[in-house]
């Protein structure tokens, strides 16, 4: 089995739980750095997915599962650009496919999408299926590239109908280690959102990613189908007022056509990436429907939307308004009228 | 914290020591984000505390509608309510969810289908979504009723509430039928609704096209209020109002490809204006004065 983007956090994390799997006799993590975590009994390959020795690597290794996890939306560390996160999400796929294509030996292909692909829009219905085809096609950013490197996969599938693909579109992962912007945005002291909109979201929980991708790279089980395109999120949905609420972390509304403005502030004082598609994330929101997921690939989630979320606040540390002290101050207060009514 | 058990105290003691413990669970609940909302954003306990309470005063008071045949409403199970769609701003849709919300004897709550222009404007977007409001497109719908919720829509959308006050009471086209196939994937019935007194509220004699072409909005309302006195103008007239629910019409027993039947769809969709163009006559007829 060979998975890329191993320097990643949640890639590492996915390869160390995937070799006690007993279907699995060797894994080799490919990245263009080596990771500053440590792999397990996993082979680590410094291969850079956007050049042509990838081929190398996978016929060397006869590779059996191709794991694709190097589709992100930010540079790893410091440093990276944009243009090189685009470069290895869009190239790299083009690459790593075209190595899948040759292989003789690749069986089954699994890539980390995201629910990003269906944008963000107020003509948008409430909730996204598979098959909803979105009103306005994002224009940038890691959206796009998740547009574009679906796209090659499916043509992928076409001329390999031999190799069984599976594409996970992610709702937004969070979890104590989580290091997306989304994770960023709500680790600021006070929230920036957009006045007048409260956007509906929808969290996975990474434990539940680790187990999905387990799901999706082995061979189906029995009345399940792992081949085609799934919707991956908790249960539930939580708007973005609630989750400021949880966490204690107070809000500052900002008019819409300031937004842009103070998002690229904000990126300029390198407090957290507001990319266009963040915004537009955070403007409108985006729900999709899970019934694929537990339907046809047979997974449930252990952590709602709700579950996954409380899980990540707890590991951020309080805000400047904490539930229970604001709980704490209601609670005397209804002691406090009691008390004076007797 | 559990609300106390009321004690009828003399003076309404125990009811105010309630209502405030009521009252503070609230806002604790509220403070904390500890509260659910649906998948379309649907808040109930805020929807039922909070926003009911705001527009009831002009339910009641201003408009003091009248409801009848909320019978005909099912206690359980999806189904969609058509209603006639006038009046320059979309008040009638707020009030038929008053009406079902107060009287409904199973307590249900209207789920709306609001046009895309509602979902873009800021703040309108927030409070409708949290009432429970959606976007009028197949999908949501359909989901909607096959979750057995009330759906409410107004087929004559823009059409019906942009028209002149010379046109008040005649209905406009409904749209391509797409309620009706809709209904009949999810197999729920459709309960026609006529809703009397919401055409005066706003009498629109003239409509600002270039005005509403460069706001981007679809029409820019003159009546003889606004806009010249300014936001006074916007003061809605105190009209009388009735809001019919009528029969409803079943749509199951059909056979499962019937929702692609155009001319199936054309003739529900017809029955349907029928009934309620006739239901809306008759209320005309009974009613005394435009504003008692």
């Amino acid at each position: 089995m060979l998975v890329t983007g191993v320097a990643r956090q949640l890639s590492g994390r996915f390869v160390r739980r995937i070799q006690r799997d007993p279907e699995v006799d060797r894994v080799i993590g490919v990245d263009a750095v080596p990771p500053d975590h440590h792999l397990g009994d996993a082979d680590f390959v410094r291969a850079d997915i956007r050049r042509p020795a990838i081929a190398r690597v996978l016929a060397e290794h006869r590779v059996d599962t191709v794991v694709h996890m190097a589709v992100t939306g930010t540079p790893l560390g410091t440093g990276g650009s944009r243009t090189s996160v685009k470069e290895t999400n869009v190239i790299g796929t083009m690459q790593l496919l075209g190595a899948c294509q040759k292989s003789p030996t690749v069986q089954r292909l699994v890539v980390k999408s995201s629910t990003s692909v269906y944008g963000s829009a107020p003509r948008d219905p409430a909730v996204f299926t598979e098959t909803t085809p979105p009103k306005s096609l994002p224009s940038g950013g890691f959206a796009k590239d998740a547009v574009e490197v679906e796209g090659y996969v499916r043509g992928f599938a076409r001329r390999r109908p031999d190799v069984a693909v599976c594409v996970l579109r992610f709702a937004n992962i969070l979890g104590p280690c989580a290091d997306s912007p989304l994770a960023d945005y709500f680790s600021l002291p006070v929230l920036p959102t957009v006045f007048g909109y409260d956007p509906r979201l929808q969290f996975v929980h990474e434990d539940d990613v680790i187990d999905v991708l387990r799901i999706a790279s082995h061979d189906p089980r029995r009345g399940t189908m792992n081949s085609g395109t799934f919707n991956v999120a908790g249960d539930g949905v939580l708007t973005l007022s609630q989750c400021s609420r949880r966490l204690g972390r107070p809000t500052v509304p900002v008019l819409l056509p300031a937004v842009t403005w103070v998002g690229s502030a904000l990126r300029t004082v390198g407090v957290t990436d507001f990319s266009p598609e963040q915004i537009r994330l955070l403007t409108h929101g985006r729900v999709v429907r899970t019934v694929q997921m537990r339907e046809t690939l047979g997974f449930d989630p252990r952590y709602t939307t709700a579950e996954a979320f409380s899980d990540f606040a707890d590991s951020r540390g309080g805000g400047l308004l904490p539930p229970e002290a604001l709980a704490r101050t209601v609670d005397r207060l209804s002691t406090l009228v009691s008390k004076e009514r007797i | 914290m559990t609300p106390k058990e009321p004690k009828a105290g003399p003076g309404g003691g125990g009811g105010w020591d309630r209502r405030i413990a009521g009252g503070l669970a609230f806002l604790r609940r509220r403070l904390t984000g500890d509260y659910e909302v649906d998948e379309f954003g649907y808040d109930e306990e805020l929807t039922d505390k909070v926003l009911m309470s705001m527009i009831r005063p002009l339910y009641e008071k201003y408009f003091r509608v009248e409801v009848k045949g909320i019978e005909n409403i099912p206690s359980e199970g999806g189904a969609l309510i058509v209603a006639n769609h006038s009046g320059t701003l979309p008040l009638d849709g707020l009030m038929l969810q008053a009406a079902v919300h107060d009287n409904h004897p199973a307590g249900r709550n209207l789920r709306l289908l609001a046009a895309d222009l509602v979902f873009m404007l800021p703040v309108v977007n927030e409070l409708a979504r949290k009432a429970g409001h959606t976007l009028a497109c197949a999908e949501d719908a359909e989901e909607l009723l096959r979750r057995g919720e009330v759906v409410g829509v107004m087929p004559e959308g823009f059409k019906g509430i942009g028209k002149p006050f010379g046109e008040r009471y005649k209905l406009q086209r409904f749209g391509r039928g797409g309620f009706v196939s809709t209904a009949l994937r999810a197999g729920a019935p459709i309960v026609p609704c006529s809703i009397v007194g919401a055409e005066e509220i706003y009498p629109m004699i003239g409509n600002a096209r270039t005005l509403a072409r460069v706001l981007g909005i679809p029409y820019f309302p003159i009546t003889p209020t606004f806009p010249w006195l300014g936001p006074l103008g916007a003061v809605p007239l105190p009209t009388k109002w009735t809001i019919q629910f009528g029969e409803p019409i079943p749509t199951e027993g059909y056979p499962a490809e019937a929702a692609e039947d155009p001319m199936l769809m054309f003739n529900l969709t017809d029955q349907v204006r029928e009934q309620i163009q006739h239901t809306l006559y008759k209320l005309l007829v009974q009613r005394r004065s435009v504003f008692f």
